[in-house]
């Protein structure tokens, strides 16, 4: 299940983060989970699995999770623990690869101008508020809709066609 | 409604659909690519026994043909197995190519269907007035589970070009400026449809260009009414009957814009972004280290004919590599029998397999820190092909062969009667 309510530091990140930054397409064919988490961010900052701690929070421009359609991508970042990701805007496919997997993904437009590295957050996954603590500053994201909530409440799709599947079987 | 809405209400079995609704779909066609083991793992972590329907999946090994290293081999044989005990004929294995190369070659990509690949750039088959779209492993291991798949019906964005393209210009410029003028981000869950005279110029093959680079706009699918060119090339390919549907007369696209391409200059996109877009000429004489021709964008019959043009009876410089890699066995044997692979190789091309090669930054033409290559594949994003470091530009084939020849970038009309 989701935390209904994430709280960390916040890693930001600038706009276009693509899927080869957060995940290089040389590991892809990595598929143990903890050797998947080794690599996060990679392309985009060599340092980021040393400093990220399970709940942090990665903050970024717009059309974070651009390119591929590899999930990986989203994978990694559950496997460090992200409590959330709250972005301008997102990459189509990340977006719905996160939403899949049961990652909260969050688009708040100007986020990326209220919010520094290092800066420690609270991220209501629900209502979308978003407070920065450090700075006393509150923003609003986007509510999610229904069908994503469902998603997400059930702890990702996997769980969810589970479910469904053993309640035609029974 | 517009001809996506029609094609999506049918496979949603409602009479309509309306944009943002969200609608769930038979899905015609379901690919899943050798990068993918997730999609079997979270088959049976669902509690999935049997695939929905077997003769609706495609498995391509492409990305790592062939294997290059023990646990790539491992993925490959794990799909094997998979496509063996579920009983999906569809295997593309190593010797195949490109999945949407390959989707075309065999007339699996056709008007009025849904074709869904774990691979971003599935909005291909829009060329063919097929609903494409790439998904992650999870939605496609939900496919395999029920044989359908939600989507938010999109807005629709139309992008009308008119002119005809002057020498040496490509449909891999028209959309490079494009991307440079309207952004990376322009069409994030939109559908993008292109229309106009130019369009009439255009082969299938440019067409497949033009759509697959809508991802790089951030759109979910692509779309061109099917006409005689389009029927032209599937009467050759395809035996089954499909439906093609049309957009009412007075449909309200979300935005339309409209390129005059009568004036274009063969384009490249610099590192590190896609949107990143100038006129070839920005970059004259800036030394290349290796030229790469392929890719699902670029690498068809057509681009290594435009290349042997460019090449034939020469040398490339002494100072660059000049990677091939046709995009499928067809592409491959076609070329080979026009003398293409003849002319390229002696002008000192370095010919791989048909597959995806270093487009992903696997293997088969990595670069090292601080090189340059110029490509007509479709993404600049660091690290892209091996090191982050490494410098990407993008451009057409032509723009990719003359660079060969000069160790430099040129402007490639030049070289084009």
């Amino acid at each position: 299940m989701m935390e209904k309510v994430a709280r960390g530091k916040a890693f930001v990140f600038a706009e276009n983060i693509d899927t080869d930054q957060i995940y290089p397409g040389r590991f892809v064919e990595l598929t143990d989970i903890e050797d998947v988490a080794k690599h996060a961010m990679e392309g985009a900052d060599p340092n980021f699995v040393k400093e990220f701690k399970k709940g942090d929070i990665i903050v970024a421009a717009t059309n974070f999770g651009c390119g591929s359609s590899r999930e990986h991508a989203a994978i990694t970042l559950k496997a460090v623990g992200v409590g959330a990701i709250v972005a301008e805007s997102f990459g189509r496919i990340f977006y719905r690869n996160a939403i899949n997997i049961g990652v909260p993904v969050l688009v708040c437009p100007g986020i990326g101008k209220l919010i520094k590295s290092g800066d420690i957050l609270t991220v209501d996954i629900e209502s979308g508020k978003i407070c920065n603590e450090t700075t006393g500053v509150v923003a609003q994201a986007q509510p999610m809709s229904e069908y994503v909530m469902n998603i997400l409440a059930s702890g990702g799709i996997k769980p969810m066609i589970k479910k469904q599947l053993q309640s035609v079987n029974k | 409604m517009h001809a996506i809405e029609k094609l999506l209400a049918q496979k949603a079995g409602k009479e309509s659909v309306s944009t943002g609704e969200i609608v769930n779909c038979t899905v015609d066609l379901a690919g899943i690519n050798d990068l993918y083991l997730q999609t079997v793992r979270s088959f049976f972590e669902m509690g999935g026994t049997k695939v929905h329907d077997p003769s609706k999946v495609i498995m391509f090994l492409d990305h790592y043909a062939p294997a290059s290293t023990i646990v790539q081999a491992d993925n490959q044989k794990q799909f094997r197995e998979f496509c063996w005990d579920q009983g999906i004929d569809l295997l593309m294995d190593i010797n195949e190519g490109v999945c949407h190369q390959v989707l075309a070659d065999r007339g699996l990509s056709h008007p009025g269907e849904i074709i869904v690949v774990t691979d971003s750039h599935t909005t291909t088959h829009g060329a063919f007035g097929a609903f494409g779209t790439g998904v992650g492993a999870t939605d496609l291991a939900t496919i395999l589970i029920t044989g359908k798949l939600w989507f938010r019906v999109p807005e629709i964005i139309r992008i009308n070009f008119e002119g005809e393209l002057p020498k040496g210009v490509y449909a891999k410029d028209i959309i490079l400026h494009v991307i440079g003028e309207l952004g990376a981000d322009y069409a994030v869950y939109k559908a993008v449809e292109f229309t106009g005279f130019t369009l009439k110029q255009l082969s299938i093959s440019e067409r497949m260009a033009l759509c697959n680079m809508t991802t790089e706009m951030g759109a979910k699918t692509s779309y061109i009414q099917p006409d005689e060119i389009t029927m032209e090339f599937l009467k050759k390919k395809v035996t089954r009957n499909y439906e093609i549907f049309t957009t009412d007369p007075g449909y309200q696209y979300a935005a339309e814009h409209t390129f005059d391409v009568s004036n274009l200059k063969p384009q490249l996109a610099a590192p590190f972004s896609v949107d990143n877009v100038s006129d070839v000429t920005a970059f004259t004489g800036r030394k290349i280290d290796q030229a790469y021709l392929g890719s699902c964008t670029g690498g068809r019959v057509e681009d290594l004919a435009v290349a042997a043009k460019i090449l034939a009876g020469k040398k490339i410089s002494k100072r660059t590599r000049f990677v091939v890699v046709p995009a499928s066995r067809g592409v491959f044997l076609e070329a080979m029998a026009k003398g293409y692979v003849q002319t390229l190789v002696e002008a000192g091309a370095t010919f791989v397999t048909p597959g995806c090669a270093a487009c992903l930054g696997t293997h088969q033409g990595m670069l090292a820190s601080g090189e340059t290559c110029i490509t007509s594949t479709n993404r600049n994003f660091p690290g892209r092909m091996g090191h982050t470091k490494g410098e990407i530009f993008l451009g057409s084939p032509a723009a990719v062969a003359a660079a060969a020849l000069e160790g430099k970038i040129v402007d490639p009309s030049q070289y084009i009667d």
